[in-house]
């Protein structure tokens, strides 16, 4: 299993980049694993996504799916798709350091 | 050949329920994974972006032997109906969203959308009655140059 080192601390990824343990994620992480997906720079609206993807995470059990997100975080689905080209709830998953959603819609 | 997917460009051509959830459920999936996505819809495929008749696409209950069901029965009116709520209800449940609200979705994720000249032609509509999300009316070569370099995948 890989292990990756984000702000400094060092911690165990799956073979797509995932955590394996969410609770090893810190908001200080967030902005190193997003430039790695090619987001330069994580705006507000990138942080209210990746905020309710690690609540719904803790009340569920797994990541939303983009309808869900789109439906219920307050961002929309364009604009999901603007923050995240390629793929919110995939990257938004990566980035808020919790398993990637499963879903098939 | 890279082991990747870059592009997929995906041809509809019917119009029964079960013959367009797959695409779209495909072209939605394809852009949730971050791979870009065109949808071609061609002959009765078209009904998905037909204005009075994207709200009405329906199961086929007769010729479908997946369905389990005497094609006489299948045959009788309503009967097509009554399936189709009883599917709609059971994805509903799924998070699989209607028909309407899936195109207006897959639109939004930024794949592209289009309806072929030729079946436009031969059902005599014009772009008035296509839905909103149409991005054009294409030629089968015009299809051919966007799906450039990807994959295309017929349903």
């Amino acid at each position: 299993m890989p292990v990756v080192t984000y702000a400094g601390t060092e911690v165990k990824v799956n073979d797509e980049g995932f955590f394996e343990n969410p609770g090893q994620w810190t908001e200080a992480m967030a902005p190193e694993i997003a430039r790695a997906q090619g987001i330069e720079e994580l705006t507000e609206p990138h942080w209210q996504v990746i905020k309710f993807m690690r609540t719904e995470y803790a009340e569920k059990g797994t990541g939303p799916t983009v309808r869900v997100l789109g439906k219920t975080s307050g961002v929309t689905v364009k604009e999901l798709y603007q923050l995240f080209p390629k793929g919110p709830a995939k990257i938004a998953a990566k980035i808020a350091g919790i398993p990637k959603p499963r879903g098939c819609i | 050949m890279s082991d990747t997917i870059e592009k997929v460009s995906i041809i509809v051509s019917k119009g029964s329920l079960e013959g367009v959830y797959p695409a779209l459920i495909m072209a939605n999936g394809a852009r949730a994974e971050g791979i870009d996505a065109n949808l071609f819809f061609t002959f009765f495929g078209l009904d998905v972006v037909h204005r009075s008749r994207i709200d009405h696409i329906k199961v086929a209950t007769v010729g479908n032997p997946g369905l389990h069901l005497a094609t006489m029965a299948g045959g009788l009116p309503g009967v097509s109906s009554v399936m189709t709520h009883y599917l709609e209800k059971k994805m509903e449940k799924l998070d699989i969203p209607p028909i309407p609200e899936f195109v207006e979705m897959i639109a939004d994720t930024g794949a592209g959308i289009y309806a072929c000249k030729a079946s436009v032609d031969l059902f005599e509509l014009t772009e008035d009655d296509l839905v909103e999300q149409v991005m054009g009316i294409i030629t089968v070569g015009e299809f051919y140059e966007m799906a450039a370099g990807g994959e295309i995948i017929f349903t």
